[in-house]
């Protein structure tokens, strides 16, 4: 058991840094230190090309599809120095990590290389689409359908908190294509391009005052037979081997943005003083402690999916650090006082600790709530009974 | 475990010999540190001899943490932590922290060449307990060093009623004082964990043989023992976890087990949480130790805040959720209980801690 990285790794850190350097110093200073993923989404987009023009972008990725082929520790070393660095959230980010693994993981070769290098060079962009108006938690209530018509799928119905779906190329799609299905069962897995008549976005302005997620509606949506991953009847399989991918390397890359805000936090505790209540330090320090046990918990995992195997303990993380991130907005409201409340201009739009209290919301929310995140605990990691399903439509 | 792959440097599992130690540490206390055995050693002295004898003999661990010229294994803080946690889980009653996690340390960090090696292959072969005492704690007026013979007292000693020596951190140095020096008076304590109770010791005038190098001593005791106290704790807090997972499945009411209610499931999922978070911080600390990182002083307090905090909450969990025999005398949960408050209490609350972790985070920095 040890911590820290070979010089071998050291080195590959050193070459990050100075590429990152280079280009956030340079070229796109401009977006360096954006934390919000709606921001100057054209910039966003220049810098996904240019992350992939230069090999950056996905770089645990075979290099065949456009990645690197980087080892688990250098994925771990890239996404620490791209937050060290200031460089802003991924516009692509559900491509990165959730389309791309997924299309590794269940792709044709036809549609691996159709698909996986146009994400490594930032040219096509992708949203997710799960829940849907009465299917959030509850998510195998899809009700959204797809048939088969010559050689396309039809889709019909309506997604709902579809992030970034406003700057999309590419949906994928859990749509039920067995008629009369119920559950888990006759549900598949379609990949859609977004610039269709068949395809309407509504944007949804969020309680921070921005609109990062929307509306999804499939009116009569097209998309080739052959944009499907696995069989049909297999959606449900493929998207809960997708929930996997989003306890990967980039829970570290995370954590460094996480680092950032804490940052913030401190550094406006010592400017007004409050770094000097007792019970200021003792949350700072609880915030201090936690943030640790996240990159050590997340070290525990990577270890253990390196070895080929996924430790009940992973599936702890969510719940872990989703409320971190909450309490830590409230940390951050109670640090500023009353001056936390106002913002200068006439934009609701507030700067990075007000917002972090209001944003933070969403965290324990999305990809799975806290309450079923512990269904999950108790009932896969402790072998607790299952709930009972309930009979009201 | 798997042995790291190609290029992947970073390895925070426990290797094979690891492995092993944790499974050969956690069959011992499963088959040797029973109930029956841990309450007939709590109606005495609070170690169970027998156990001890085994432990430090048969099983030959007790020196893990001891270099192999005095007399023990070589190893380091994470082989230390494992026995810690695998002794916690049961609620062993065994002078671990005293002689192991707190005496030895300090006679291994500020003894002399010849201080080792006359002391420490005795505590790591069980022939003989050490114990601890912070003679200033509490605010007490603490114990003066002065020509060889120590004047004073010692509040809280833990194992002190059964310990043949002790390493006695004085407001001017640290000195080993015999159990039979002329001088030196030993009260056992009533104690509200009765696994580790506390003794206290007066000092007059008793003959004491300085360590070559105090700040080194207390130094290297509290890392040892804070580390030593988390193990311990996350063992104990696993072990409740456990425990009411295995009852819950098992007791029915409104025709059902209870544990398939989601006031129970979400409260033993938040159990695992915890505790998950109290392995990283654990085993963070031992390694950071090992490897003399620069995290280690802030890792060690986050441990012992964080995993004695995780057991408080778990042993706590544990009778809520027993019910009425969660509060009897005959169900092992207040064994729990009172340890965990014990760990607690012991070297620094966990407020006490995250104060330190506070003043390392650059808290106290100007603006």
């Amino acid at each position: 058991m040890k911590l820290g990285f070979s010089p071998e790794e050291e080195a590959f850190r050193a070459e990050a840094a100075s590429w990152l350097k280079a280009e956030l110093e340079g070229p796109f200073a401009d977006v360096r230190g954006r934390t919000s993923l709606t921001e100057m989404p054209e910039r966003r987009r220049d810098w996904e090309k240019r992350l992939g023009e230069a090999g950056w972008s996905c770089v645990g990725w075979p290099k065949a599809y456009g990645g690197r082929d980087a080892t688990l520790a250098q994925q771990v070393i890239f996404a620490e120095e791209y937050a060290r660095w200031g460089a802003p959230p991924r516009l692509n980010h559900i491509g990165i990590e959730l389309a791309g693994p997924t299309i590794l993981a269940f792709g044709t070769e036809a549609q691996k290389a159709r698909l996986l290098p146009k994400i490594a060079k930032g040219e096509e962009i992708w949203c997710q689409g799960y829940s849907e108006p009465n299917a959030g938690s509850d998510l195998a209530n899809v009700r959204t359908k797809a048939w088969r018509d010559g050689d396309d799928w039809v889709i019909e119905g309506q997604k709902v908190w579809t992030s970034l779906a406003q700057f999309s190329d590419w949906i994928f799609v859990i749509a039920r294509t067995e008629e009369g299905s119920k559950g888990p069962k006759g549900l598949s897995f379609l990949l859609v391009p977004v610039d269709q008549s068949g395809v309407t976005v509504r944007p949804i302005h969020q309680i921070t005052g921005e609109a990062e997620f929307n509306e999804t509606f499939f009116d009569g949506a097209r998309t080739a037979a052959a944009n499907i991953l696995g069989e049909p009847g297999d959606g449900w399989k493929v998207a809960m081997g997708l929930l996997g991918f989003e306890r990967g390397v980039s829970t570290l890359a995370q954590q460094m943005g996480f680092r950032n805000e804490l940052d913030a936090v401190i550094a406006a505790a010592r400017a007004n003083g409050e770094a000097k209540n007792p019970l200021i330090r003792q949350r700072i320090a609880k915030a201090e402690i936690g943030l640790k046990l996240m990159r050590y918990g997340a070290l525990r995992m990577l270890t253990d999916a390196e070895g080929g195997t996924l430790n009940p303990s992973a599936l702890t993380y969510k719940i872990q650090w989703a409320t971190w991130r909450r309490d830590l907005g409230e940390l951050a409201m109670d640090v500023l006082g009353v001056s936390g409340e106002t913002v200068e201009g006439s934009e609701y739009a507030f700067p990075v600790l007000p917002n972090l209290f209001l944003y933070s919301r969403a965290d324990t929310i999305y990809g799975g709530t806290n309450e079923i995140q512990r269904n999950i605990i108790a009932e896969r990691a402790l072998g607790l009974p299952r709930e009972p399903r309930g009979d009201l439509k | 475990m798997k042995q790291p792959a190609v290029g992947f440097d970073m390895h925070f599992a426990f290797t094979d010999e690891q492995v092993m130690i944790a499974e050969t540490a956690k069959a011992f206390f499963a088959e040797n540190a029973t109930s029956e055995r841990t309450r007939a050693a709590m109606a005495e002295t609070g170690v169970d001899s027998a156990l001890w004898q085994a432990f430090t003999g048969e099983l030959g661990l007790a020196g893990v943490a001891i270099p192999e010229n005095c007399g023990g294994v070589g190893l380091g803080m994470v082989e230390l932590a494992i026995l810690a946690e695998e002794a916690g889980r049961n609620t062993a009653a065994l002078p671990f922290l005293a002689s192991l996690g707190l005496a030895a340390p300090a006679i291994l960090a500020g003894g002399s060449e010849e201080q080792k090696a006359r002391l420490l292959p005795r505590l790591a072969s069980g022939e003989r307990i050490a114990s601890f005492a912070v003679a200033s704690a509490d605010g007490t007026p603490g114990a003066t060093l002065s020509d060889g013979t120590l004047t004073g007292a010692a509040l809280h000693v833990p194992h002190g009623g059964t310990a043949d020596l002790f390493v006695v951190a004085a407001s001017n140095g640290v000195a080993i004082v015999d159990r039979g020096a002329p001088g030196l008076g030993v009260t056992p304590l009533t104690s509200m964990d009765q696994t580790r109770p506390y003794a206290r010791l007066h000092f007059d005038g008793v003959a004491a043989e300085a360590l070559a190098d105090p700040r080194a001593a207390v130094s290297a005791a509290f890392t040892t023992g804070w580390l030593v106290l988390a193990a311990d704790a996350l063992g104990g807090a696993q072990a409740c976890l456990d425990r009411t997972v295995a009852y819950t499945q098992e007791r029915v009411q409104f025709g059902r087990a209870i544990g398939s209610f989601q006031a129970v499931k979400h409260r033993l999922a938040d159990m695992m949480v915890a505790i998950e978070q109290a392995r990283s911080a654990v085993y963070w600390a031992a390694c950071a130790i090992d490897e003399g990182s620069d995290e280690s002083a802030f890792a060690v307090h986050a441990a012992k805040a964080f995993a004695c905090d995780t057991y408080s909450h778990c042993a706590g969990e544990m009778i809520q959720l027993h019910g009425g025999i969660g509060f009897t005398w005959e169900h092992d949960a207040h064994l729990y209980f009172k340890r965990a408050r014990s760990n607690a209490s012991l070297l620094g609350t966990p407020d006490w801690h995250r104060e330190q972790v506070a003043q390392l985070a650059g808290l106290d920095q100007a603006a």
